[in-house]
């Protein structure tokens, strides 16, 4: 078979095929950024954002819109996931890179990576059966769908973003440094903390706080187990978050009307949050004195 | 961050080196332009439009019923009974979807419109298994879903705070609920609310304070399902009309109905498309 030939100039085609390709994914981040801002912004013509954003009451028939409860739900469930999740995930990398024999290793990361490929909604079903009968218990509450339990299901799903990024930087800290810590009669602990703990300080803080845009962003798993009812959180009570109600009202919110531009206020603020998160991470780590692999 | 990997690098260089990633696009770009060319092809349509109780039926059936006509593309789409009546009598949908009577208003102005009964809806109440209450009356399922009765004990079940579940508020089950339970009063404050029949069920299934609801088709030995006004909710009672939470479920058409619309009406009131109701968690009408 005679062998089909493209013309000579080909690689700067395929050049050009890629970069546009390239392109599209900023693109299209324009494109939603766009399309949310103009769905989302006529509510301040009815609204003010102080008002907005200050307000407790959310009241789809009466169009009266605050979304204190939501934002302050969705800070209250990811301070209590990173409280369950930093200590446990940095401390697991910590043993990972530095004490732990190579078997251990050989086990542990796969079991890690696969925590995090687990579809969401199975974590939500684990939860709604597990932990919540768990709190309802041990409380002795009418119900155990509470925000303590969307914060325990969340830490477990953020685990493997902490753990991974600490254990990398971890990793990273340079031979030179430990070896001039133990020259001078360190002991492991001492090294540990004095020497390898700071160095990877940057490193471990990005990765904490990509995991916490990860937390403020999820929504099946907690939509599940939260119970859903909007007012100010408390940790033994159910509450709301931001993704929970754009889920559960997009459905019903005839489109242009002013509950529709809310839940798009929310989509909003969800993701000023989520960018203003990434834009910190890539920051201390490109400050960080160390390059992590 | 630098992800990549030395072998990745390589993977890319061999890819592009070659021609296969051009070849691999035009080949993408010729099968679009070809399926586009088949989609174009002209069929006749059929437009329906209404309740959002009836559309995952309707979409289900209308599914069911290209795939055997493939020469038929319907639009199914929601919007509520009301709009679909409206449309229908513009003329703007063909069939409209209606959870509830035509209104004599609707009537007065569009006197050709005709309904057909093609499924029955019907809402259980749903408690844990271990709770020993098993009747309600429709005042009393009103009070605790409207928070004025918060413990089971005043209802003759036992001493426990009630813990009410709902739906989300876009459903069509809570709409159905609120509709025929709720008489107009709000549903409380402290309700939870879920995303579907199943993680009510959920919930119901786990927590012993809890009390639901969910369609009749969806009842099964996880929960307990109330009678109401001492009538079981089992499909024969929705379809004779005893169970008190239950309504019926049209299509309507502009004058008979005629042509495609006929024949899906038709469709729908078949075995094949009886069971499709089933399956979608409503009850057949025969």
């Amino acid at each position: 078979m005679e062998k089909f030939t493209f013309p000579s100039n080909i690689e700067d085609i395929v050049r050009a095929v890629l970069f546009i390709f390239a392109l599209s994914a900023g693109f299209i981040l324009f494109l939603i950024v766009v399309f949310m801002f103009k769905e989302g912004l006529p509510l301040f013509s009815r609204i003010g954002i102080i008002e907005f954003v200050t307000g407790t009451e959310w009241n789809t028939i009466d169009d009266v819109y605050g979304a204190l409860p939501f934002i302050a739900g969705t800070i209250l469930i990811t301070i209590g996931a990173l409280i369950i999740a930093v200590p446990l995930g940095v401390s697991c990398a910590l043993f990972l890179a530095e004490i732990a024999p190579g078997w251990a290793k050989k086990i542990t990361r796969p079991a890690i990576e696969l925590l995090a490929g687990i579809p969401s909604v199975v974590y939500g079903l684990f939860a709604l059966v597990v932990i919540v009968n768990f709190i309802q218990i041990t409380f002795d509450k009418p119900t155990g769908e509470t925000i303590l339990s969307g914060s325990i299901i969340l830490a477990i799903m953020i685990l493997p973003i902490i753990i991974s990024i600490s254990q990398d930087s971890i990793e990273s800290v340079p031979r030179a440094f430990k070896e001039g810590s133990y020259a001078l009669g360190s002991t492991d602990w001492q090294t540990i903390k004095n020497i390898i703990l700071p160095t990877a300080m940057p490193g471990i803080l990005a990765g904490i706080i990509l995991a916490m845009g990860r937390a403020i962003g999820e929504t099946m798993a907690v939509v599940l187990v939260i119970g859903n009812v909007v007012r100010l959180p408390s940790f033994l009570e159910p509450g709301i978050v931001l993704t929970s109600v754009i889920l559960l009202e997009m459905g019903e919110a005839v489109i242009g009307s002013l509950h529709y531009n809310a839940l798009f206020c929310l989509a909003i603020i969800l993701f000023i949050i989520v960018f203003i998160l990434s834009i910190l991470s890539n920051y201390i780590l490109s400050r960080s004195k160390i390059q992590i692999r | 961050m630098d992800m990549s990997r030395p072998s990745q690098r390589r993977f890319l260089y061999s890819l592009s080196s070659g021609n296969s990633i051009v070849f691999f696009i035009l080949l993408v770009l010729i099968t679009a332009v070809i399926l586009g060319c088949i989609n174009a092809e002209r069929r006749e349509t059929l437009r329906i439009a209404g309740s959002t109780t009836l559309q995952p039926i309707i979409s289900a059936a209308a599914e069911e019923y290209m795939k055997k006509h493939p020469d038929v593309l319907i639009y199914v789409q929601g919007g509520g009974s009301g709009t679909g009546i409206k449309m229908v009598s513009e003329g703007s949908v063909d069939i409209a979807m209606s959870s509830r009577e035509i209104k004599e208003k609707e009537y007065k102005k569009t006197p050709e419109l005709k309904k057909y009964e093609i499924a029955l809806d019907g809402i259980a109440i749903v408690v844990n298994s271990d709770n020993p209450l098993d009747n309600l009356t429709k005042e009393q399922v009103r009070a605790i879903f409207s928070g004025k009765i918060r413990n089971f004990k005043d209802v003759g079940g036992d001493e426990r705070e009630i813990v009410v579940v709902v739906r989300e508020s876009g459903s069509g089950t809570r709409a159905t609920f609120d509709e025929l339970v709720m008489n107009g009063e709000e549903v409380t404050d402290n309700a939870l609310q879920k995303p579907s029949n199943g993680a009510v069920k959920a919930t119901i299934a786990t927590n012993k304070n809890a009390i639901g609801y969910i369609g009749v088709g969806y009842v099964d030995e996880s929960v307990k399902a109330l009678r109401i006004n001492d009538v079981e909710p089992t499909r024969e009672n929705v379809r004779d009309g005893r169970y008190p939470i239950s309504r019926k479920l049209y299509l309507i058409t502009k004058g008979d109905a005629d042509g495609i619309a006929k024949d899906f009406i038709e469709f729908m009131l078949s075995e094949e498309g009886q069971r499709i109701v089933e399956e979608n968690g409503f009850v057949r009408i025969s």
